[in-house]
């Protein structure tokens, strides 16, 4: 019994937390802009990222390496596009705000993969440059 | 993870988390030591892993701890933390001794078991309060946000892992969980410290509340 009410608070708690968490790494994402190169290479238009494109920018995201490694941090926010996308599934049928704002957190995610698409590139371009001038 | 904090010109302000982070890397050590001389199956793996962990459970406390001193530094109390946070430890002690105490059979081995489970709990009620304190204190600093956050995560699902185990005792998946948590920590630290500039801010707000 008391096991039971340990787990049953524990999950609890790690739910809070966990979306906490991820919605604090999506929010110091928002801030940093995705450059025009990655968002003519990723076929990104508009001003946001709409949340279908999240899973096409994860795999960009896997083709490129990055020595300090954030896969981390975007494999906590797949978890929360997946809590999202089952959130909508049941929620999103019950209240239209909860569908929209549903929605508006999986633009996010895709967003937040944007950004880390973008870091990547820049690292590898610079890598390149360095490379291309270390033969010179 | 210990050289991210290094990089980062944080080692006073991190102190804590520096100690629990060494205890863990030398737990590791240790316990890849006793695997490879023993084996996955044998008692003294099995006595070390619990063992050591009733250690780093403790140093995670005091991990705990310093965030709290972090969080209230401006109150200036981070004398009466310590002593509470002293008194908090010593009734989770004495409260698993009373737990245990019927089982005459490896008592001590109980006892630690029975002790690191219990402080995992509290120690998810403690991050809880500290989460609460920072919104209400309105804390901003980005870091320390994630700092708490992930440790969060981390002890809520351990102390959920136990729970089920204790539940379930044969469920055996639940075996490989504590080991992967205690990765997942300081790989969540790491990441804070490197991508998180100490300067960065954020509301707290935010991040409960949907967005408008």
């Amino acid at each position: 019994m008391i096991a039971a009410l340990i787990f049953v608070l524990s999950f609890t708690a790690l739910l809070q937390f966990f979306v906490s968490y991820c919605r604090s790494l999506l929010s110091a994402s928002r801030r940093r802009e995705v450059s025009q190169q990655t968002r003519e290479l990723a076929g990104i238009t508009g001003g946001g990222v709409n949340g279908e494109e999240f899973g096409r920018l994860v795999q960009l995201v896997r083709l490129c390496p990055e020595p300090d490694d954030d896969s981390q941090a975007i494999a906590a926010v797949r978890t929360y596009f997946t809590i999202l996308g089952l959130a909508r599934r049941v929620g999103g049928r019950v209240s239209e705000r909860l569908a929209s704002w549903l929605e508006s957190e999986r633009g996010n995610c895709a967003y937040f993969a944007a950004v880390a698409l973008d870091r990547r590139i820049a690292f590898n371009r610079e890598l390149m440059a360095q490379q291309i001038a270390g033969r010179a | 993870m210990v050289v991210c904090i290094l990089r980062a010109n944080s080692v006073r302000r991190y102190l804590s988390l520096v100690f629990y982070l060494l205890a863990e890397f030398l737990t590791t050590w240790g316990r890849l030591f006793v695997f490879l001389r023993a084996g996955y199956s044998s008692q003294e793996y099995l006595y070390f892993y619990f063992y050591s962990d009733a250690l780093l459970v403790i140093c995670l406390y005091f991990a705990l701890m310093g965030m709290y001193s972090q969080v209230l530094e401006e109150m200036k109390v981070s004398r009466y933390l310590r002593v509470a946070a002293i008194l908090l430890l010593g009734l989770t002690a004495w409260f698993t001794y009373g737990v245990v105490s019927g089982s005459r059979d490896r008592l001590l081995t109980h006892f630690v078991v029975e002790l690191s489970q219990n402080l995992y709990f509290v120690a998810v009620v403690l991050t809880y309060l500290l989460w609460g304190a920072m919104m209400k204190l309105r804390e901003t600093r980005t870091r320390l946000i994630q700092l708490v956050l992930s440790l969060g995560v981390c002890v809520s699902a351990f102390a959920a892992t136990y729970a089920l185990r204790n539940i379930y005792p044969g469920f055996s998946i639940l075996r490989y969980m504590p080991p992967l948590l205690a990765i997942a920590l300081p790989v969540a630290w790491g990441y804070t410290f490197l991508k998180v500039p100490e300067e960065a801010r954020l509301a707290t707000a935010r991040l409960v509340a949907p967005s408008r």
